[in-house]
C-alpha cells in the first residue's frame, strides 16, 4: 500500500471495494484509490478539487458531473504511445498504476502562466477568431494560428502510432435498449421473458444506472436487490447479452446501430492478442432508448468554480464512490430532486450550510429537515460564487424581494432540472419537443423501430420508468415476433416533481454556459445583438456546444438565454440538429484492423513468392503486387535491368506474369451477339480458335477498355480486361446482360483468380514452349497461327489455354493454367528454357515493348479519348448497333482537330523525353492559347537506343514528320521533339506474325 | 442501410454498389442522337420514392431495382433485374 490516507473518503459504505486499493499518479503525486473508482471519484476521496484548466481563459476547474456529459475533467491517460488526451476523468476507470496528467496548462496546474488570458478576455468573445485575426491575411497561418493553438488547446496526442489492436464486429439481435437502469432493466425483463434475442449497452462498468447512487424501493425491495435478481433472472435467458464499458453512439439506417466497446481501456495495457476497443454495428428490429437524462446546471457568475458540482453528481460521489466533495455543502435548486443530495449528504455526515431554492415554496418535510438539521433554507438564487483554485469559499445569494445574503461552504451542489438524453432518438435529423410541465425537450418521435422510455423520455419517477420500460420492452419483443408471457412489472412509487425554469442568474463576473469552450452567456448576448440568433448560427458564432462534451451540459441552457434575450419562447428558438456519435470514438476503432499492411487487401500473383525468390523488385497496381524488373547483380539501377530484359525478349525469349489481367468466361447461344453490342468491333463471325483485340466504349461514346477476346468453342467466349478495369468491366457486362438485353442466353463467369497467365514472348518461344506442350500439339505458324487460340496439353496432362497473341510485338504466345499450377509453371518455364536464354521480365519492359510497338494503355484510356483518338477510328462496326455508338457520333467527339495519339521523339538523341511535357507548335510561346496537347507515355527504347514516347497532339497523325518544342515547366525543360508514327517497332508486324 | 437481395436475404449496404436511376430506358438503335443523349445525361432529381438499379456486387452480382426513399432511405421494394438470377434453361 502505498500513498496517503483518502482523506475524503467515507469509512463505509459505496460500491467500491476497500480490500483493494489502487495507486495512481496524477500529474506525478501519488494517490490511493478502491477497486470501483471512476480516476473522478478517486480524485474526490484525495480531496483534489484542481483538476484542468479551462480553454481559453485558463482558468481553473473541477470536476462538475459524474458521467460521459463532463466538460471540464478532461485529462492526458497513460504515457508514451499510450497517451490518450481529452479523457473524462468522470468515466476513466481506476487501475493499478494509471498515470494521468493535466492539460492545458504551463508549467503546472496550479501556476498556469497561461491565466493572463483572463486579462485579454475582451478580445476572446464569441466570434474572436473572425474579428481579431482578420488581417493581414498571411498573418493566419505563421502567426495567429500557431499563438492561439499554443495558449488555448486541450490535450496532446501521443504523437507516435498506437500500438494497440481495435477490432470491429457485426451483432444482430430482436431488442436492442440502451442503458441499464431502471427503465432499461425493466425493458430487457419484459423482452426477456417474451423470448426476444436482446442486446444491452451501458455506458458504465456497472449495471443500475442511477439507481447505484438514488437506490430506491423496487417491488417493496431494495434497489440493489432488485437489479441482482433482475440480472440473475436475465442471465439465466438463452440469448441475452449484457454489454458493459458499451456506448451506444448513433443510429443509422435500416434498423443499424452503432455502438463502442472499450473492452480493456479499464487494464494498463491490453492482455496480450485482445484489443482496446471494438467497434459494434449492431442490426436489431427494435430499439428501447432507456439512455436517462442529463442534469443541467444553471448559470451564474462564477459557475465553474472548483467545487461547483452538479447535485446528483455530488449524491453520486457520496453514495456510489463513498467519496465526499466537500465537509460543508450547500445547495441550488430550482426542483425538488435537488434535495436528494442534501439527503445523502446528512446520511453520509457531512455539513449542509444552507440551500438555496429558488422555487417560490419547498415542502413542509423539506422545511422539518432544514430545522432538525440546523440548515437555513434561502428563497432566492446564487448571484455569485467566491472561490479559486482551491474550490469554493463562499457564495452569494440574491434573495426572493432583493436582499442578500452570504453562505460560506466548500461545495455547492447545482441542480436545474432534468434534460432527457435526446440524442439517440434525434440522429436521423428528428427534433424534439419542448414539455412545459417538465420545462425539457422530450423526443417527438424517432427513428423507425426505435422508442424512448423513462427519463430518456421525460418520465422522471422510479415508477414510471419501470412501468415505462416494461411495456415497450413486451411491445418491442411482439413486434419482432415474440410474443412469450411477460409476467408482472416491476412496481415502485413516483417520487414528487416539482420545478420552476431558471438558467441564468445575472451578476457581476463570468457565468459560464459551456465550460468546455469557455462560452459565457454574456457571449450569447453578443451573439443576438450581433444578428446570430438563430439556434445554428449561435452555435457556430459562439463555438457553443461544438467541443468534445458536444455541449451535453450547455446546449440548453444556451438556446433558453438565447431564447430569453430575443424574446421568444424556448420551443420558438429550438435545437440545433443532433449528430452521431454521442461520445468522442477512437479513429482507430473506425479503422479497426484495417491499418498498415492490412489497410486494404494484398493480391499476389501465382509467380509472386517464385518472383521474390529471384529478387524481384514489386510495384503496387490496384492491390496486386507485380514484378516490376529482376535486378541481376552488377545492375547500377533499374534502367539497366529493363533494358537487359527488352534485349533479351527481342533477341531471344522472355515470360511475364500476365494474370492480373480481368479475365471472363462468357457462355450461351448468344454469347457473340452480346459481345458485339459491348464492343465496337463484331465478334459473332470470330471463328473457333480464334482471337481478336476488342474495344469497349461507355454509353457516352468515350473509350471504357480494351482487351482480347477469343472463341474457344461455339457458344464459349474467353475474354480479358485491362488489370485495373477487371473489377468495373465485369460490373458492366453484368449490367448489359442482366438490365439492358435480358432477352440474350448468356451468361458470364469471373474467372480473373482461376487462370494463372503468362506471355512467352520472342524469336525463341516456339522453342521454349515446346518443351512444355505436348508433343502432339502443332505450335507451328501453320498449325498455330497469328491470333489463334484454342485449347492445349502440357506435358504431364495439365489442360492449359494457349493464346497467339502479342503486346511486345515479337513472336509470342500467352499460355493459362488453372491458378494453383501458375508456379509449377514458371518453374518448368525457367528449367525448360535454361538452354534458351528465358529471362523473365516485370511491368517495366512490358511498357517499354509496348510503347515501341505503339499500343495504347492506361495513359492513352484516360477516360476522355474516343476510339479515332486512340487510332481505332476503323473498327468501329457501322453494320450493328453497340454501347457508345450513337453519342461517339457527337460534333465534339468527330471534331478534325481533336488530340490523338502520335509517336514523339525528341531531335537530339541523348535528351531524355518526360511524361506530362505539354506539346507546343515551334516558335511559338508555351501558354494556354497554343496548348496542343502533351507526352503521355515514355520509355527508353533499347531498340532505338533513345528516349521514346506517345503523346495526344492536335491532328496529330497528319502532322508526322513535323518538329515541335516539348515544354515541361515542372522540370524546367524545353526542346525539340518530332511527331511520328507511333509504332516505333517492326511498323508492318512481321515477327509478331513469323 | 440494409438491402433484401430476392437471392440473398437481407444485407449490409456495403455489398451493394450503386448505380443510379432505373426509370430511363436504353432507346432503340433507331432512335437518334437525342433519345440516347437524354438516356445518358438526363437525370430526374426525385425527393420521394425512386426506383434505382443497385449491383451486388459482394453477393450474387445480381443487378436490383429497388425502389428508395430518397428523403428518409426508407426501402419500399426490391426486384431483380429481369436477367438477373438463375440461368434460363432452354431460352
Amino acid at each position: 500500500m502505498v500513498g496517503g490516507p483518502q482523506t475524503h473518503r467515507l469509512s463505509n459504505g459505496g460500491l467500491i471495494d476497500r480490500s483493494a486499493p489502487l495507486s495512481f499518479r496524477f500529474d506525478g503525486k501519488t494517490y490511493v484509490g478502491f477497486q470501483g473508482d471512476t480516476l473522478a471519484s478517486a480524485l474526490v476521496a484525495n480531496g483534489v478539487k484542481l483538476v484542468g484548466r479551462s480553454f481559453k481563459y485558463h482558468r481553473p476547474r473541477g470536476i462538475l458531473t459524474a458521467g460521459s456529459e463532463e466538460p471540464n475533467a478532461l485529462v492526458e491517460l497513460r504515457s508514451g504511445a499510450r497517451r490518450e488526451p481529452n479523457t473524462k476523468a468522470t468515466t476513466a476507470e481506476l487501475y493499478e498504476g494509471l498515470e494521468v496528467a493535466s492539460q492545458n496548462r504551463w508549467p503546472s496546474l496550479r501556476h498556469d502562466f497561461m491565466a493572463v488570458n483572463q486579462l485579454f478576455a475582451p478580445i476572446f468573445v464569441a466570434g474572436f477568431y473572425y474579428k481579431t485575426f482578420m488581417w493581414p491575411a498571411k498573418f493566419w497561418e505563421a502567426i495567429y494560428e500557431p499563438a492561439i493553438r499554443r495558449a488555448a488547446g486541450l490535450g496532446r496526442a501521443a504523437g507516435v502510432a498506437d500500438p494497440d489492436h481495435y477490432d470491429k464486429a457485426w451483432a444482430h439481435c430482436d431488442v436492442l435498449i440502451a442503458g441499464s437502469g431502471p427503465a432499461g432493466l425493466a425493458a430487457a425483463l419484459a423482452a426477456g421473458r417474451s423470448g426476444a434475442r436482446i442486446i444491452l449497452c451501458e455506458e458504465d462498468f456497472a449495471l443500475g444506472g442511477r439507481l447505484l447512487a438514488d437506490g430506491g424501493t423496487i417491488d417493496g425491495r431494495p434497489a440493489a436487490e432488485w437489479i441482482s435478481r433482475t440480472l440473475a433472472e436475465l442471465g439465466s435467458m438463452p440469448d441475452v447479452r449484457i454489454m458493459t464499458r458499451t456506448t451506444l453512439f448513433g443510429v443509422y439506417d435500416g434498423g443499424t446501430y452503432g455502438a463502442i466497446e472499450r473492452v480493456n481501456d479499464h487494464l494498463p495495457s491490453p492482455p496480450e492478442h485482445q484489443v482496446r476497443q471494438r467497434l459494434w454495428r449492431i442490426v436489431a428490429k427494435r430499439c428501447v432508448v432507456a439512455a436517462g437524462s442529463i442534469e443541467r446546471p444553471i448559470v451564474f457568475a462564477g459557475n465553474d468554480t472548483p467545487g461547483v458540482m452538479m447535485a446528483s453528481a455530488m449524491r453520486t460521489y457520496v453514495t456510489r464512490y463513498a467519496a465526499t466533495p466537500g465537509k460543508r455543502i450547500a445547495l441550488f435548486t430550482n426542483n425538488e430532486d435537488g434535495w436528494r443530495t442534501v439527503e445523502a449528504a446528512l446520511g453520509a455526515g457531512l455539513q449542509v450550510a444552507a440551500v438555496i431554492d429558488a422555487r417560490p415554496d419547498v415542502s413542509p418535510a423539506h422545511r422539518s429537515l432544514a430545522s432538525k438539521s440546523g440548515f437555513t433554507v434561502l428563497h432566492g438564487s446564487v448571484s455569485s460564487v467566491e472561490g479559486g483554485k482551491d474550490g469554493v469559499r463562499k457564495i452569494a445569494v440574491l434573495l426572493t424581494g432583493g436582499a442578500r445574503a452570504e453562505v460560506e461552504a466548500d461545495g455547492l451542489a447545482v441542480s436545474g432540472g432534468w434534460n432527457p438524453a435526446v440524442g439517440l432518438t434525434s440522429y436521423h435529423r428528428g427534433r424534439p419537443k419542448w414539455r412545459d410541465d417538465i420545462a425539457a425537450f422530450v423526443p417527438d418521435g424517432a427513428p423507425p423501430g426505435m422508442v424512448a422510455v423513462g427519463a430518456a423520455n421525460g418520465a422522471f419517477g422510479l415508477g414510471a420508468c419501470l412501468r415505462e420500460g416494461f411495456e415497450a420492452g413486451a411491445a418491442a419483443a411482439s413486434d419482432a415476433g415474440r410474443n412469450g408471457n411477460a409476467g408482472a412489472a416491476p412496481v415502485a412509487e413516483d417520487e414528487a416533481f416539482s420545478l420552476t425554469p431558471l438558467w441564468r442568474v445575472a451578476g457581476k463576473g463570468k457565468a459560464f454556459v459551456d465550460q468546455q469552450h469557455d462560452i459565457t452567456a454574456s457571449d450569447v448576448e453578443l451573439a443576438q445583438r450581433e444578428g446570430f440568433e438563430s439556434v445554428e448560427h449561435l452555435k457556430r458564432y459562439t463555438t457553443l456546444g461544438m467541443a468534445t462534451d458536444q455541449g451535453k451540459t450547455s446546449n440548453i441552457a444556451g438556446l433558453a438565454i438565447m431564447a430569453a434575450v430575443s424574446g421568444k419562447s424556448i420551443p420558438e428558438t429550438g435545437t440545433t440538429i443532433y449528430r452521431p456519435p454521442y461520445v468522442p470514438i477512437a479513429i482507430g476503432a473506425f479503422a479497426g484492423h484495417h491499418r498498415d499492411e492490412a489497410f486494404h487487401a494484398t493480391r499476389l500473383t501465382p509467380s509472386h513468392h517464385w518472383a521474390a525468390e529471384q529478387g524481384a523488385v514489386f510495384v503496387d497496381t490496384g492491390l496486386w503486387k507485380r514484378a516490376q524488373w529482376y535486378p541481376r547483380a552488377g545492375e547500377k539501377d533499374w534502367l539497366e535491368s529493363v533494358t537487359r530484359e527488352v534485349k533479351s525478349v527481342r533477341g531471344g525469349v522472355g515470360f511475364c506474369d500476365v494474370s492480373t489481367l480481368g479475365k471472363i468466361d462468357v457462355h450461351g447461344a448468344d454469347a457473340g451477339a452480346f459481345l458485339d453490342r459491348v464492343y465496337i468491333n463484331t465478334f459473332s463471325n470470330l471463328a473457333v480458335g480464334k482471337a481478336r483485340y476488342g474495344l469497349m466504349l461507355r454509353e457516352d461514346g468515350l473509350v471504357y477498355d480494351d482487351g482480347t477476346t477469343s472463341r474457344l468453342a461455339e457458344d464459349h467466349y474467353f475474354l480479358t480486361t485491362t488489370t485495373a478495369k477487371a473489377g468495373p468491366v465485369m460490373q458492366h457486362l453484368e449490367f448489359c446482360r442482366q438490365v439492358l438485353f435480358p432477352e440474350l442466353d448468356v451468361q458470364l463467369t469471373s474467372v480473373s483468380d482461376q487462370w494463372a497467365q503468362f506471355s512467352i514472348a520472342g524469336p525463341k518461344t516456339r522453342d521454349v514452349l515446346k518443351e512444355i506442350v505436348d508433343p502432339a500439339e502443332d505450335l507451328s505458324n501453320e498449325g498455330f497461327p497469328f491470333m489463334g487460340a484454342r485449347k492445349v496439353a502440357l506435358r504431364g496432362g495439365i489442360r492449359a489455354r494457349l493464346f497467339r497473341i502479342s503486346f511486345s510485338g515479337e513472336m509470342a504466345f500467352e499460355i493459362s493454367v488453372p491458378a494453383r499450377y501458375g508456379e509449377a509453371l514458371v518453374r518448368n518455364l525457367m528449367q525448360a528454357g535454361k538452354q534458351f536464354g528465358v529471362t523473365p521480365y516485370g511491368t517495366e519492359a512490358l511498357g517499354v515493348m509496348r510503347v515501341e510497338k505503339g499500343h495504347v494503355a492506361g495513359p492513352e484510356l484516360n477516360g476522355t479519348t474516343t476510339a479515332s483518338d486512340l487510332g481505332l477510328g476503323k473498327m468501329m462496326s457501322t453494320k450493328k448497333d453497340f454501347i457508345g455508338r450513337v453519342m461517339a457520333g457527337r460534333e465534339a467527339l468527330i471534331a478534325p482537330d481533336r488530340q490523338v495519339v502520335v509517336g514523339i521523339k525528341p531531335t537530339d538523341k541523348v535528351r531524355r523525353l518526360r511524361s506530362g511535357a505539354h506539346i507546343i507548335p515551334k516558335g511559338q510561346t508555351p501558354g494556354p492559347d497554343n496548348d496542343q496537347g502533351y507526352v503521355t507515355s515514355v520509355c527508353f527504347s533499347p531498340t532505338l537506343d533513345q528516349w521514346i514516347g506517345l503523346g495526344l497532339v492536335e491532328r496529330g497523325r497528319e502532322r508526322i514528320g513535323e518538329i515541335v518544342r516539348a515544354h515541361d515547366p515542372l522540370r524546367g525543360e524545353e526542346y525539340d521533339v518530332e511527331l511520328c508514327n507511333p509504332v516505333f517497332y517492326d511498323p508492318d508486324g512481321g515477327r509478331q506474325r513469323g | 442501410m440494409r438491402i433484401v437481395c430476392p437471392f440473398c436475404g437481407e444485407r449490409e449496404l456495403g455489398e451493394f454498389t450503386y448505380l443510379g436511376d432505373a426509370k430511363p430506358a436504353r432507346p432503340a438503335a433507331d432512335a437518334g442522337e437525342d433519345a440516347v443523349f437524354d438516356y445518358v445525361y438526363l437525370r430526374d432529381n426525385v425527393a420521394g420514392a425512386m426506383s434505382e438499379h443497385w449491383y451486388h456486387s459482394g453477393g450474387c452480382r445480381a443487378w436490383l431495382k429497388v425502389t428508395r426513399n430518397t428523403l428518409t432511405h426508407e426501402i419500399s421494394a426490391v426486384e431483380p433485374a429481369a436477367g438477373a438470377g438463375a440461368a434460363k434453361v432452354g431460352a
